[in-house]
């Protein structure tokens, strides 16, 4: 074992009738992704370098829906989350609410490098993007036809939905037969919304350089239709990321359940608490810990080794590690 | 086995030479909010009600860091926050960057009551406030004198000082300290993990994870079988008080 290796998602949660194209379309945005990340740990780049890398690779290219392509709120705007933790040290940054920034993740990064403080959001980590001279656009550079198209269906979809059970919950009642056809796609919802519909919304990386330092690094656009000032798990270090000297984590998947869990920092306290090895604490998370929500992560090791895991149908994910190999899948 | 609270007023440095002035009326808020929590346990009312209404005193009284009382943002405004979580069902609602709420506790509970949602921040937050028609008032509420001055010293300094309450599994583990630090090392989580994980009792825990023992925390707790203990300093420094058998 030992050596550098890197894992990449592009969210959990996969319409099974996604179009071939848009799948084969997905592969090559990851696998191009990853090898923007190999070059840079072959190249020597620190594990927390590389992360930000990949995921503003991931958040530019528009098939994957973080930065230009972001879901919208139920106002119809967009409202960017991300983190970054680097395992060396447990420093961290994460920022919510950005509304023009288009690299979330670098605001991040900025947060942790050049502020006293960990997490800034809204007006004032707007402010603080300007400061430091981050690249801002205008609100709508990130709104995509598309998206308001889906909002549009995502609001049909709730009304039919909540209006019948727990608002809590968001499941689908088992009978939703007088939905409009385009929404009726075998029962499979995540987040309350049927699957043609959701789109994942998350990307990440996790890395170990070759120091054996570990990396995570998660930005999303959130959760379509969502309430305005909605934060998810993205943005919180231990749900959505999580770093530290034995491992990096990136989860994807139904926020609320994500945070509960305390997801990534689970996978970590269940090697440092309990002993287990990493594939094994992945695995032991997502059965024990997720409850009846839905989710995938990635991880990395200190020794090298890269795992996945999830209980959604298909999650966006590739991986490389130093000895040449390289995969890339979705279901 | 029976029922247990405990609750805490911030952690930090607080020196030993704390003025009376400033150290009575803190213990005896401490005293006051226990002794709610104390009778809402008798009375049966479930964690999640006694936690919330223990810690809307804790936001009302104006010498604690939360509600009214709140330390300042480099701008003079308040920016209030809160979270709230069920042990039982494992569910739970945030708040942050609010501003007219009077008592972000209650906010969150119904962001996990009334939404499908976790966590809510800012003009979102204080929109929803407004939707469920919770009590707000103007900042002047909220902004005290002694925080006017401590960001006046602050500046001056050009330090940032960091000193909340963070509420996270209501009837479990609250942390409190540098904020920064909490996050980094997921202190509240980490103390449930290890008893989980690692199989440590809860005195162990919580002594495993606080890597840095601060120089004081405000904190009081009771036990059904008549336990009580308010104090600052660790047991048995500057005569902490120590009430036994209620």
């Amino acid at each position: 074992m030992g050596g550098w290796a890197i894992a990449v998602h592009g969210g959990a949660g996969v319409d099974p009738k996604l179009p071939e194209e848009r799948q084969e379309e997905a592969r090559r945005v990851l696998r191009r992704c990853l090898g923007v990340g190999a070059a840079g740990l072959r190249a020597g780049l620190s594990a927390v370098d590389v992360v930000e890398m990949v995921v503003r690779e991931l958040e530019t290219d528009p098939v994957f829906n973080s930065g230009r392509g972001s879901v919208l709120t139920q106002e119809g705007t967009v409202e960017m989350e991300a983190s970054i933790m680097d395992g060396r040290g447990r420093r961290c940054g994460a920022v919510s609410g950005l509304t023009t920034v288009k690299n979330p993740v670098s605001l991040a990064r900025l947060v942790m490098d050049r502020s006293p403080h960990s997490y800034l959001a809204f007006h004032g980590a707007e402010d603080f993007a300007r400061e430091q001279r981050v690249e801002v656009v205008d609100n709508s550079y990130f709104i995509t036809d598309e998206n308001v198209r889906m909002l549009k269906l995502a609001k049909e979809a709730n009304s039919i939905v909540v209006c019948e059970v727990d608002a809590i919950r968001l499941q689908s009642p088992a009978d939703t037969c007088s939905a409009s056809s385009t929404i009726t796609d075998g029962g499979l919802h995540m987040n309350g919304l049927p699957i043609s519909i959701y789109a994942p919304e998350t990307v990440g990386c996790v890395a170990v350089d070759n120091g054996g330092w570990c990396a995570a690094a998660t930005s999303t656009g959130g959760l379509m239709n969502k309430m305005s000032g909605r934060i998810g798990d993205s943005p919180l270090i231990g749900s959505g990321t999580y770093a530290c000297g034995a491992c990096a984590v990136s989860c994807t998947g139904e926020g609320e359940a994500i945070i509960r869990s305390t997801l990534a920092r689970d996978v970590a306290a269940l090697m440092e608490y309990k002993g287990l090895g990493l594939q094994e604490a992945v695995d032991y998370a997502l059965k024990e810990r997720l409850d009846e929500g839905k989710a995938g992560l990635i991880a990395v090791s200190r020794n090298g080794e890269v795992a996945y895991g999830f209980n959604t149908v298909g999650m966006f994910r590739g991986c490389a590690t130093e000895d040449g190999f390289m995969d890339v899948a979705i279901w | 086995m029976g029922w247990a609270i405990a609750l805490h007023g911030g952690a930090g440095d607080i020196p030993l030479s704390l003025p009376a002035e400033r150290r009575t009326p803190r213990e005896a808020a401490l005293r006051h909010c226990l002794d709610l929590g104390v009778a809402a346990l008798k009375a049966n009312r479930p964690p999640l009600d006694v936690v919330e209404l223990v810690v809307r005193e804790l936001e009302n009284s104006p010498c604690f860091n939360a509600g009214k009382g709140s330390v300042l943002t480099t701008n003079g405004t308040v920016e209030m926050e809160a979270c709230i979580m069920d042990g039982n069902t494992k569910k739970c609602g945030a708040v942050s960057g609010l501003s007219t709420v009077v008592n972000a506790i209650s906010l969150a509970r119904l962001v996990m009551e009334r939404t499908p949602h976790i966590y809510l921040a800012f003009d979102g937050a204080e929109a929803f406030a407004r939707e469920q028609g919770v009590e707000t008032a103007h900042s002047s509420h909220f902004i005290t004198p002694e925080n006017v001055e401590r960001l006046k010293n602050a500046k001056e300094a050009r330090r940032v000082q960091i000193d909340y309450t963070q509420s996270i599994k209501g009837a479990e583990v609250s942390a409190t300290g540098k904020g920064e630090s909490i996050i980094q090392a997921t202190v509240a989580r980490d103390v449930a993990a290890l008893m989980e994980y690692k199989g440590l009792s809860l005195k162990e825990a919580a002594a495993y994870v606080v890597e840095r023992t601060p120089k004081g925390m405000f904190r009081a707790c009771a036990t059904e079988d008549g336990y009580t203990e308010i104090g600052i300093w660790p047991s048995g420094i500057n005569g902490d008080l120590e009430y036994p058998n209620k």
